[in-house]
Formats: structure tokens, C-alpha cells, sequence
């Protein structure tokens, strides 16, 4: 992969300024309604950007990263819907008050409600992704092709029949009335015309920021051995990196990034439904990670930016489902590699004078 | 439980377990040929389902299926040629990514063609009411087809496997590709061949169970996470183990479901499976020598 590529830090610059170009341009042209979309858009980036990181660069498939949104989604939403004022009086409920893990506000129909800060919701929710992700990495990362995906699919649908199964968590109706999140003292991520331009900020923000660490972490000695791994996992064993380990700290870490977007999303949008822990979420995550190409953080920020917001705007209509599964198909048929290393190959290859690489990355 | 109430959920866990059993056996088909799990596979279930519920009212029954089954097969084989024969060494984590691919598209395909309702055949003997005793339980007629049409599947492929000269070819091609390549083994015909069979035994199952389980466009799914559970249950490549494997699963779903809420019921399946996986991922019934050899 010779020619011309842009440092780290000026990459993300060149993020930034897109992404302000794109609110100007929004706010110039009237069409501000599309950065609802797009901040919805950042947080499922940020969940394909981990599943980019086990997938591309480990190279463990993943069908069950939508379980892990999930999981940070319907934590999120179950605390801070639940309603303890009838523990109002009790000493622990003032304690927890007066520490700020429990916070008063107004509901519908002019009472008030004590319902847990989002803040706990969201350690909570990224913890409890963590931790399941790591009770289930650990034996089943042992595994390698069909068994994974196999297992990791098996992981998945049991988040979604679980889901789907709990009247506490809405059923299939899902939960609704979750209050916005408190980001920063007058900063909330939730609904509301108003907000809708800080929030606009705030996600690609956290895109731009997780962009920085991962590019850090592909870039240094883990991100190596990750590569390593991917390559030859024996090889990289006998080279002395503990491949167990790292997969799973992958496997946490990718979900645990899928979690902290599923809270912010639920808070953003104001509720969550089981089509969030379906399989087909799963498996759009891959599509997106495809199409950007295994191994390339960019790459997949770019899939999952474009074909997340297309879709949310409801360009591919009744057949998103058909849409997604043939992107899938047609990149895994064509270009194993993402689209974007498609033409670049063909025409550096042509120019050395060399055929083209047989086969493709294993 | 009473043993009348014991005897009627064991009946109903064969009948899916039977189902179970073929699908697994679909995927145990390809993978012997192939060494590729076919994501796809439920999805010939649903189509042999819903192309016969489609073509019933027109043609006796028996034609129906039977051109439910054969429109399957040449699915199946179309899928292989269109999508798997041409690529050159693919990695696993392609195939799974393709065949989940291949698997989405026939679903969103059937959804356009037949909607979102769910469908069946009518009852081969008798109606939904007709039923036989057996000790305390009663169990519909149409139980017995499903029963006796994947028992007979199963002898007629072990049948096909140790005594055509097809079958042996296809067993050379599983033992080693290469070898049989050398043989004169017609490697890239058996391939297809394999996918056609393995969607056409999924069909005929998908047609003759539709009329106690129904189908709908969205069916395979849930049929092939069950279909994988049971082939690795009963080992790879080992089609006595689906079927033991198969029946079991079934009925322990089913005495599940009197215990648990029915939302319940896959997550039991899939428990199971994720445990077998890590602990014992060649299979209850096949040595772990053998396991130890192939590419998981």
C-alpha cells in the first residue's frame, strides 16, 4: 500500500472540519432536520468502528455486536425509566439522592418521578456489555471460523429472544420515555429541535475522539500483534503474543463501544426496541466493516457514515434489509478487501507491472 | 406432568426434532463436499414451504411438493454457481459473510413475493382436528408423515452414500478434494450437486411439516441456528448423529417450553449450543481425533 497517506491527527482535523462544513452547509441550505440522522448515524459508527477493530484488524467475525448495543441500550433506558418515588422516603434513596446516583424530574402529567441519574445508566450499561463480553470471549473466542461466527450469531439471537421475551423491557413494544442525558452541565443528549446542533457536535465529536485512541491502539505494539494474529495465528504465537488475551480485550473493547453508543442513541432518540438486538443489526455492522474494508478504521467510518445515514433516511425504503444483505454480498464477492481498495489495487498493480495479488488476506 | 401430558410433548418434540434433523443434515451435505457452513440452509426449508403452499391449489398435492422440491434444488444449485464455484480459495470468515448474504437476499425475495403472512399446506390425511390416539396422547396424522418422510430421507441417503457410485464419489470428494480430483471425481459437479440435494431434502421437510408449524418468508433464520446445533451435536459430517441429535434437541425444547415462557424456547437451544461449543465442539457422538482435524 504505497502513495500518500495523511498523518493520524490531520486526519481527524480534516474530520472536524467536514463536520462542521456539514452543519454549516445544513444550516445554510435549511435542512436541519438532517442532522438528527446524522448524529444517529455517529452513534452507530461508533459501533461499527469497534466491530472494524475485532474484525478487521483481529480478524474474529462478530454476529452479535448488536446484542452489545443492546445491552447499553436497554440498561440505559430500564434506569432511567424506573420509578423509585415510592422509596422517596427512605434513608438510601435521600442518600443516593444527595450524592446525585438518583435525580427528581417532572414526568407527563405533572408530578415528579426519582428516577436513576443516566449517568449511572451509562457506567452500568458499558460495564454490564464488558463484562458479559468477556464471560462469553473467553471461551468462545477458542474458536475459529463458522464455530465463531456460529457462537457469536448464537450470542446474539439469545440477547434479542431475551429481549423480545421480558415484559420488564418492553417486550416487543421495546421502552420508551427515556429522558435526555445530562452530557455537560446546559449540554443534553436527547430529542428536541433546540439541541439539535450540540448534539449534532457532541456525537461526531466522540467519533473524532474515538478515532484518535483506535488509531493510537492500531498503531502500536497491539495493534501489531492484532495484525499478526489476522495473519498467522500460530505464527503469532510462537512470536510470543498472547493471542487468547488479546482477542478477548478486543472482543470487551469492541463491545463496550457498542454499548456507550447503544445508551447515547436510547437517550438521543428517547427510547429503544428489540429491532436494536436483532440479528439483521448484527449483520449490518459486518456489511458496514466490509464495505470499508477489514482493516481500515477510515474505511469503515466511511461505510458506516454513508450507508448508515442513507438509510435512516429511508432511501433504500421496504428493502433496506435486501439493500444490506446485497452490498454484503457484492463486496465479499468482489472486493474481500472494502471498495475502496478495489480500484487503488488494480491500477498500482498495473503500474508495477505485477499481477495482482492471488487470493486475498486470510 | 401427567404421563398423558409427558407423552403428548414427547410427541411434539420428535416432530420438530425430525425437522431439526434434516435441516442439520442439510448442512452436514455441503459441509462434506465443501468444507462451507451454508448459512442459507433454512432458507430451502422456507422455500420448499411456501413454493409448494403456492403451487397446491393448482396441481394435486404430491405435484406440488414435488415441484416445490425440484425449484428448490435448482436454487440451490444456482446459489453454488452463482456465488461459491468461481471463488478461488476463500477464506471462511468470505463464505460465512456470503452464504449470510445469499440467505438474506432469498428471504427478502420470498417477502416480495409472498408477503409478510404465514402460509401452509392443508393436512395430508384428514384436517387440523383429525387425530389418532396413542396411549393418552393425540397426535394429528400429519406427525406420522413428517416422521415417515424423514425417515425415509435418511435411509434413502445412506442408501445413496454406500451403494451409487454418485454417493461414493461424493465421500471420495469429502475424504480429500484433491485425491478424488485425481481419481477422475467430477469435483466441481459434485459441489453443485450437493447444494441441490441439500436444498432439496430441506424443501421436502419445509413442505411436509408446513401444515402443523406453518411458514413465512422469515422462518429459515431460526431453522438454521437449530439445523447448526444439532449437526454439531451429532458431530459434522455425521448424519446418525443429526438424527439422534435432532430428536433430542426437540424434545428437550419442547418439555422446555412446559416449563419456561415460550419466548424462552430458542434462548434454551441456544445455551445449549453456545455450551457445546466451548466444551465439546466435535460432538456428543463423534471422537475427538477426528474433530481435531478438521479446520474449525
Amino acid at each position: 500500500m504505497a502513495g500518500f497517506r495523511l498523518p493520524a491527527p490531520a486526519r481527524v482535523a480534516l474530520l472536524a472540519v467536514l463536520v462542521v462544513a456539514v452543519q454549516l452547509a445544513t444550516q445554510a441550505t435549511g435542512k436541519g432536520f438532517y442532522l438528527t440522522q446524522l448524529t444517529m448515524t455517529a452513534y452507530y459508527a461508533l459501533a461499527v468502528l469497534g466491530l472494524s477493530l475485532l474484525m478487521g484488524y483481529a480478524g474474529q467475525i462478530s454476529l452479535g455486536q448488536a446484542g452489545f448495543f443492546a445491552i447499553g441500550g436497554y440498561t440505559a433506558a430500564f434506569f432511567s425509566t424506573v420509578d423509585l418515588a415510592s422509596q422517596r422516603g427512605g434513608a438510601a434513596a435521600a442518600l443516593a439522592t444527595r450524592v446525585g446516583l438518583l435525580v427528581s424530574r417532572p414526568d407527563l402529567y405533572g408530578g415528579t418521578t426519582l428516577g436513576v441519574n443516566p449517568w449511572v445508566g451509562l457506567v452500568l450499561g458499558v460495564a454490564l456489555a464488558a463484562g458479559v463480553a468477556f464471560a462469553v470471549g473467553v471461551p468462545v473466542l477458542r474458536l475459529r471460523g463458522h464455530y465463531l461466527a456460529m457462537a457469536t450469531l448464537a450470542f446474539g439471537t439469545i440477547v434479542s429472544a431475551v429481549v423480545v421475551g421480558t415484559q420488564r423491557l418492553g417486550a416487543a413494544d421495546g421502552i420508551s420515555g427515556v429522558p435526555p442525558f445530562p452530557f455537560l452541565p446546559g449540554l443534553r443528549v436527547g430529542g428536541g429541535g433546540a439541541d439539535r446542533v450540540a448534539n449534532f457536535y457532541v456525537a461526531w465529536g466522540l467519533v473524532g475522539l474515538a478515532m484518535l485512541l483506535l488509531g493510537n491502539l492500531v498503531r502500536s505494539r497491539t495493534g501489531r500483534a492484532l495484525r499478526a494474529i489476522h495473519g498467522a495465528e500460530d505464527a503469532a504465537r510462537a512470536m510470543g503474543v498472547d493471542a487468547a488475551r488479546l482477542k478477548v480485550r478486543v472482543f470487551v473493547l469492541a463491545a463496550a463501544m457498542a454499548a456507550a453508543a447503544g445508551v447515547l442513541l436510547t437517550h438521543y432518540v428517547g427510547g429503544i426496541g428489540p429491532s436494536e438486538a436483532s440479528v439483521m443489526k448484527s449483520v449490518r455492522y459486518v456489511a458496514m466493516v466490509a464495505v470499508g474494508g477489514m482493516g481500515s478504521l477510515w474505511g469503515a467510518l466511511s461505510a458506516a457514515a454513508v450507508l448508515e445515514f442513507l438509510s435512516l433516511r429511508g432511501v433504500f425504503g421496504a428493502h433496506d434489509d435486501a439493500v444490506f444483505g446485497g452490498i454484503l454480498l457484492l463486496v465479499m464477492l468482489f472486493s474481500p478487501d472494502g471498495i475502496l481498495k478495489l480500484p487503488a489495487r488494480g491500477l498500482l498493480d498495473r503500474l508495477r507491472h505485477r499481477p495482482a495479488r492471488p487470493g486475498e488476506g486470510s | 406432568m401427567t404421563l398423558d401430558l409427558a407423552l403428548q410433548y414427547l410427541v411434539a418434540g420428535l416432530t420438530y426434532g425430525a425437522i431439526y434433523a434434516v435441516v442439520a443434515i442439510g448442512f452436514n451435505i455441503v459441509y462434506s463436499a465443501t468444507g462451507i457452513i451454508n448459512f442459507a440452509q433454512g432458507e430451502f426449508v422456507m422455500l420448499g414451504g411456501m413454493i409448494a403452499v403456492q403451487l397446491a391449489p393448482s396441481m394435486p398435492l404430491p405435484a406440488a411438493i414435488a415441484l416445490a422440491v425440484a425449484a428448490s434444488a435448482a436454487v440451490g444449485a444456482l446459489v453454488e454457481v452463482a456465488f461459491i464455484r468461481w471463488l478461488r480459495k476463500p477464506t471462511v470468515l468470505r463464505m460465512v459473510v456470503i452464504t449470510i448474504g445469499v440467505s438474506i437476499l432469498l428471504r427478502e425475495g420470498a417477502l416480495v413475493l409472498w408477503g409478510e403472512g404465514v402460509r401452509s399446506l392443508p393436512y395430508f390425511t384428514g384436517d387440523e382436528v383429525t387425530s389418532v390416539a396413542i396411549g393418552g396422547a393425540r397426535v394429528s396424522p400429519q406427525v406420522f408423515w413428517v416422521l415417515g418422510t424423514v425417515a425415509v430421507i435418511v435411509v434413502l441417503l445412506e442408501w445413496f452414500y454406500r451403494r451409487t457410485l454418485l454417493g461414493w464419489e461424493m465421500q471420495a470428494c469429502a475424504a480429500n478434494r484433491d485425491a478424488a480430483a485425481l481419481c477422475g471425481v467430477p469435483v466441481r459437479r459434485l459441489v453443485t450437486f450437493s447444494f441441490a440435494l441439500a436444498a432439496a431434502i430441506g424443501a421436502l421437510a419445509g413442505a411436509v411439516v408446513s401444515p402443523i408449524t406453518y411458514t413465512s418468508y422469515a422462518a429459515g433464520g431460526p431453522l438454521a441456528i437449530k439445523g447448526f446445533t444439532v449437526a454439531i451435536l451429532g458431530g459434522l459430517g455425521n448424519s446418525g448423529g443429526a438424527v439422534a441429535a435432532g430428536l433430542a434437541l426437540g424434545v428437550v425444547e419442547s418439555f422446555a417450553v412446559s416449563v419456561l415462557p415460550a419466548a424462552y424456547k430458542d434462548v434454551v437451544t441456544l445455551t445449549l449450543l453456545l455450551a457445546v461449543l466451548v466444551v465439546r465442539p466435535s460432538g456428543l457422538f463423534a471422537s475427538g481425533e477426528a474433530a481435531r482435524l478438521k479446520e474449525f
